[in-house]
């Protein structure tokens, strides 16, 4: 028997004795209350302009920098604008339809990370922009995967990463996302998914907050 | 010295040592005030709590059926699955897997069960270069200390103290600043993160439904670790599993709330394997340790299984009075607090580890907080009733014998209650000496005076 039989038996031989669950005594054969996560999350109001104001409230709470454009072209000029306040020499990107209507206002070269790349490069790089699949209005987190965003390392390695995102991609809540999730990928899910709510933080020294522990230091989220 | 003594002895200094009461009591004040805010966000707490405990009991008592889906769908993305044992079998094949890559450097982010299993004592043994790089981890390796809290790792230390410890270890300037003492760690940790050979996760959640694990992180250490090494080692408990991906939508805002007293923290992560076929980084090879370590021994106990929903949060360490007072390391265990006092004499021996049973005032803070309603401070109790009935207290059982014996017989009793009230003052004079018979009373506590006269007394003599 290897150690994975093994383990299954220990396993199985446990669980012939039944455990009752917490909370609900002598209710151990039908032991859920049949609720939904939605149910208990915080509430998120039902209209958009209400879901885009709270996204923009929770990002501010972060620390993350959310600005709501009307047309590209104002998009570009924040993009040079950021460029121009932060000197970028090098940013990292990737393809992608907002992206490449985007990027080239910059007027710099893109290190591209949808592609095998060399990480020094990217390490070497003063932003990444990426694009992500859904912005959360229940707790202001960006939805991305290694195949919406250019990679696993593009959205946490430079120090500054900028997301661009349409008014479409917002969701209400956590259960929204993971149902986006599941109509998106089911068939073949990306090697990554993560949720990125506000800058890399730390509190461990005095549980006092500092930003930009190892991912970025900066968080902005440009929303068409 | 035994455990027990030695916790006794740590407990008794820990207790007065009025700066680390001072440090633990400004954190955990901090703490407490986010934990409530984030729970009030919640529609309603306790309906949370209970799905979180429905949830996980579902996943927890059809172990077998969840695994083999997790792992089936693990395998099928290209991900290599190890099922291991025992700890000793985790480090063996870890090692061979570091041998095997020819590995010099690896970088490791949290993970409490490879402290459980002393990992990088092994890797380190073995020649290898380990570098944890969680900034708290890093700190307290830096200190070759175990982590303090299982949240918190560097809880218990002043920015004066880390300061004075990277001008030593790492040649840095001396600051007061937080944010300059992070970002000296950030640069010496960015260098580790890209010249790496192997990244080492450990996982909060295991996703059956659709073969993934799930990282809760602040830093982006975590998410740095899984994206740059060519080969990345992820180390879980068996009983890390949920059933579906959606359970995440409780699950992470939960962990956030109770661990940190965030809404949600920085990165939640889900890895489904290796580097895919036209993904453009990631690890080209992924390994998955699912590790047992006496797990299905405390699954075996149906009264006490609720103890494997634990999420790890820390709460239950946060709201403590035991641990607010003696500190996470007097402990001596990896998992500290009420719930390390539960789960620890089921993984390392009741025997040894009954005092820990005995180390709560039973106020159940614990169980009140905790998120997916681990029925804690009964489990204490029962630790207490079996490791009596393994191995009984024999000058114990003899005293209440005794008692019993004298209580039943009032002569006897009206005889013991004269004695006692001749002999106090006798007590008075040598008390806390080594001639104090109830010094182990005393040394904390005053021996109330007895009465000068019984209810029993007062009842007879009242006309």
């Amino acid at each position: 028997m290897n150690e994975r039989e093994k383990i299954l038996s220990r396993v199985r031989e446990a669980l012939k004795t039944q455990a009752t669950l917490p909370g609900l005594p002598g209710h151990a054969s039908t032991p859920t209350t049949g609720s939904t996560p939605r149910q208990w999350l915080p509430e998120v109001p039902d209209s958009f302009d209400a879901q885009i104001a709270l996204f923009a409230r929770n990002a501010a709470g972060l620390k993350a920098d959310f600005q709501l454009f009307n047309s590209t072209g104002e998009m570009c000029q924040a993009l040079e604008q950021l460029r121009d306040a932060e000197g970028w020499k090098r940013v990292a990107g990737h393809a992608g339809d907002l992206a490449n209507a985007i990027c080239p206002a910059l007027n710099l070269p893109l290190f591209r990370t949808d592609r095998v790349y060399d990480v020094h490069e990217l390490e070497a790089c003063d932003a990444g922009i990426s694009e992500c699949d859904a912005l959360i209005a229940q707790t202001g987190s960006v939805l991305v995967t290694n195949r919406s965003a250019g990679g696993r390392a593009l959205s946490v390695l430079p120090p500054h990463h900028v997301v661009l995102a349409r008014r479409e991609q917002l969701v209400a809540d956590l259960p929204a996302a993971f149902e986006l999730l599941q109509q998106k990928y089911a068939a073949n899910y990306p090697s990554m998914i993560s949720f990125i709510t506000g800058p890399s933080r730390t509190g461990d020294i005095e549980r006092i907050l500092v930003l930009g522990a190892h991912g970025p230091k900066k968080l902005t989220i440009f929303c068409l | 010295m035994n455990f027990a003594s030695q916790f006794r002895k740590q407990a008794r200094v820990m207790a007065g040592d009025l700066r680390h009461r001072q440090i633990i009591r400004t954190a955990l004040g901090h703490y407490e005030i986010a934990r409530d805010q984030g729970q009030a966000a919640f529609q309603d707490w306790s309906g949370t709590r209970q799905l979180a405990a429905e949830t996980k009991w579902e996943a927890v008592n059809h172990l077998d059926k969840y695994l083999e889906e997790f792992v089936a769908k693990l395998e099928a993305r290209g991900t290599k699955v190890h099922w291991v044992s025992t700890g000793a079998q985790a480090r063996e094949i870890i090692l061979q897997i570091v041998r095997d890559k020819k590995a010099r450097s690896i970088i490791k982010s949290k993970a409490m069960t490879a402290e459980e299993i002393h990992l990088n004592d092994a890797l380190e043994k073995a020649g290898l270069q380990v570098v944890e790089n969680d900034l708290g981890e890093f700190i307290v390796q830096l200190r070759h200390e175990a982590p303090y809290h299982i949240v918190f790792p560097s809880m218990h230390l002043t920015r004066a103290e880390i300061s004075g410890l990277f001008q030593r270890e790492l040649g840095s300037a001396p600051t007061n600043d937080p944010e300059e003492l992070t970002m000296i760690a950030r640069r010496v940790l960015r260098k580790k993160y890209l010249s790496a050979d192997i990244g080492i996760t450990g996982a909060n959640f295991a996703i059956a439904e659709t073969g993934m694990i799930s990282i809760t992180e602040n830093e982006g250490n975590a998410r740095l670790t899984a994206a740059l090494p060519k080969t990345m080692i992820s180390l879980l408990g068996i009983e890390k599993v949920l059933p579906k991906l959606a359970d995440l939508a409780l699950f992470l805002p939960m962990l956030a709330t109770m661990g940190t007293g965030q809404a949600l923290t920085c990165y939640n992560t889900m890895y489904g394997g290796p580097r895919q076929p036209g993904e453009s980084d990631g690890p080209e090879e992924w390994h998955v340790v699912l590790l047992d370590n006496h797990r299905t021994e405390l699954l075996a106990d149906a009264g006490q299984r609720d103890a494997l929903h634990c999420i790890r949060c820390g709460a239950c360490l946060n709201v403590c009075p035991i641990f607010r007072n003696v500190g996470g390391h007097t402990y001596g265990t990896t998992y500290s607090g009420p719930i390390g006092s539960v789960i620890t004499p089921h993984l390392r021996g009741l025997q040894d580890w009954k005092h820990l049973s005995h180390a709560s005032s039973l106020c159940g803070a614990c169980t009140e907080t905790c998120p997916v309603k681990i029925d804690l401070h009964h489990h204490l109790l029962e630790n207490r009733r079996n490791a009596a009935k393994g191995k009984p207290a024999f000058f114990e059982r003899l005293a209440y014998k005794i008692f019993g014996f004298v209580a039943n017989k009032p002569a006897l009793w009206s005889l013991a209650k004269a004695f006692g009230r001749a002999a106090q003052p006798l007590q008075n004079a040598v008390k806390g000496t080594a001639l104090d018979p109830v010094k182990a009373w005393t040394r904390t506590r005053d021996l109330p005076p007895l009465a000068r006269e019984s209810f029993k007394d007062w009842w007879r003599n009242r006309k």
